[in-house]
């Protein structure tokens, strides 16, 4: 199937899903815990645009709900929130030193080719275009791991895991038609459920160790090394 | 008759450059609550220091006084290749992509020479940090440029645009990556802020002009007016390339003029993206160039792969 015999909407959504990928890699590369949270938001609302992209093509009622709801929680809730909480914790002025950016800028990048060669096999035998953008989003769970595991500090590690959540919900876009409402929502509600919780945390391991670094957490050991 | 029309394209090239480097000056004092100078300053620039007599330093050898030359006419060559107001010209015909890579490596070769050859140490300096970034460069751009080549099965930009022409408006994946890939290369080979600042003579941050620091008169306009065309000719790659709607394809006079109105007006639009990207970032330090050049690879590599995964006839 050649690209120009696509109709333009799932040309659009093609060109999203890459936009997708790359506002992950944007994530990877941030230091600054600001602008991350800001392209965090970012890869939300290009998310939001392609599920009013599906919903439109496909004619598909409740995918303008799960827009909605995305655009509410991952668009302006939760990126509000984390920079609420960066704001007050004043970290907004710490730049992270990220160790190796070229390494892991180019793990990234081989695993990207990664999860392109391990869908390929199913992309070709399948007759749904827009399973292509799968890969994709494979991908942009792996480098929400590879930005959990890269950056020290806990609002990173957050973010990394909202982005792990975007790639699963594309996925579910893309691949399915979406989920059906029961599940989405109740996804939805976990996410927001998560976000609270993980603010309660950052207070806590704010009180207890001073800082939000996870390094730090060593010093939680009880003997000394 | 072909020709003619490319000789006037490569005049217009040449003529035009100084014009776009005003307009993103003005541009920019504009966004800066300055006042602009007039868009025609380069011009005058360019001919005061035309009218002024050079001074060489007595150890410069003949590359230091030949080497402007040998840069402006490679850069000249370099543009002839781009198609700017018309495609499916002779000297666009005659030369691929790699041959401009190819004549910006010359420039670049001898301009390093030049100055490395007087002795000073700015001149050596920025000789060694032109050539660290352009050694990063020149692969993200090839990158780039392999995926258009790839959609079009052709290096030829003249044959890489006319299919993008006639294709119609498909949106591609890969050409995002590789937008964004050669944005990020224009602006670290022809020395715009975040990697290097035109405006500025600082001692420790300076790279293009450090090269330059011991050129005058008519030697330094050629050097300034190579830059400026330079310049101009990354905004042309940009622009025609990814948005190629407007270029003459038959060379009657209506479509000529209506392909030269466009044009100017793409690089009027992207001058401006340039003056406000310019205003909005601070320059970054030296050693952080090289995390910017090789997220541009990034970039052209991925734009390669989702050309191949994504768009690749099955």
């Amino acid at each position: 199937m050649n690209i120009e015999q696509l109709d333009f909407y799932t040309q659009a959504i093609l060109s999203l899903a890459a936009l997708v990928g790359l506002t992950s890699f944007l994530m990877l590369g941030q230091g600054r815990l600001l602008r991350l949270i800001f392209v965090f938001a970012m890869q939300g609302f290009l998310l939001t645009l392609t599920t009013a992209l599906a919903a439109y093509s496909l004619n598909n009622h409740h995918l303008y709900i799960s827009a909605v709801l995305t655009l509410v929680l991952k668009v302006i809730f939760i990126p509000w929130m984390l920079r609420r909480q960066v704001l007050q914790m004043n970290m907004h002025r710490d730049i992270e030193a990220l160790k190796n950016n070229t390494a892991v800028m180019l793990g990234g990048a081989s695993l990207m080719v990664f999860s392109y060669y391990v869908l390929h096999p199913i992309v070709q035998s399948s007759s749904v275009v827009m399973l292509n953008a799968l890969a994709v989003s494979l991908s942009v769970v792996l480098l929400g791991m590879l930005l959990m595991i890269s950056h020290r500090q806990a609002i990173a590690h957050v973010v990394g895991f909202m982005s792990i959540e975007n790639g699963l919900f594309f996925a579910a876009i893309v691949a399915t038609n979406g989920m059906p409402m029961v599940v989405e929502l109740g996804v939805a509600f976990d996410v927001l459920v998560a976000a609270v919780l993980f603010g309660i945390f950052f207070l806590h391991i704010r009180t207890s160790i001073d800082s939000l670094d996870v390094d730090l957490l060593n010093k939680l050991h009880e003997v000394e090394k | 008759m072909n020709w003619l029309i490319a000789i006037l394209q490569i005049t217009l090239f040449v003529v035009l450059a100084p014009l776009l480097a005003g307009w993103i000056k003005c541009c920019k004092c504009r966004l800066q609550n300055r006042k602009a100078p007039s868009v025609f300053q380069p011009y005058r620039d360019l001919l005061k220091l035309t009218c002024k007599q050079p001074v060489v330093s007595e150890q410069a050898s003949w590359v230091f006084t030949k080497a402007p030359y040998i840069i402006f006419s490679a850069t000249v060559l370099a543009a002839s290749v781009v198609p700017l107001i018309a495609v499916d010209l002779p000297t666009s015909a005659s030369a691929d992509v790699i041959v401009m890579v190819g004549f910006f490596a010359f420039a670049r070769f001898f301009l390093a020479l030049a100055g490395l050859d007087i002795g000073t140490a700015f001149g050596g300096m920025g000789s060694s940090r032109e050539m660290t970034i352009s050694s990063l460069a020149e692969p993200a751009m090839l990158m780039a440029i392999f995926t258009l080549t790839m959609t079009a099965s052709t290096t030829n930009l003249s044959f890489a645009i006319t299919h993008v022409l006639n294709e119609g408006l498909v949106l591609r994946p890969s050409f995002v990556f590789a937008l964004a890939a050669l944005t990020l290369v224009a602006i670290a080979e022809t020395g715009r802020i975040p990697v290097d600042n035109p405006a500025t003579h600082l001692e420790l941050t300076m790279i293009h002009e450090a090269m330059i620091l011991e050129y005058s008169g008519r030697h330094l306009a050629l050097i300034e007016w190579a830059s400026q065309l330079k310049l101009m000719l990354y905004g042309v790659l940009i622009a025609n390339i990814f948005f190629p709607w407007g270029i003459a394809e038959t060379f009657n006079l209506q479509a000529l003029g209506y392909g030269l109105l466009v044009i100017m007006g793409k690089l009027a639009l992207l001058a401006v993206f340039l003056a406000i990207a310019e205003t909005l970032v601070a320059k970054m330090r030296l050693f952080r160039v090289q995390e910017f050049l090789s997220f541009a690879y990034l970039l052209g590599l991925l734009g390669m792969l989702s050309h191949i995964i994504l768009e690749a006839v099955r």
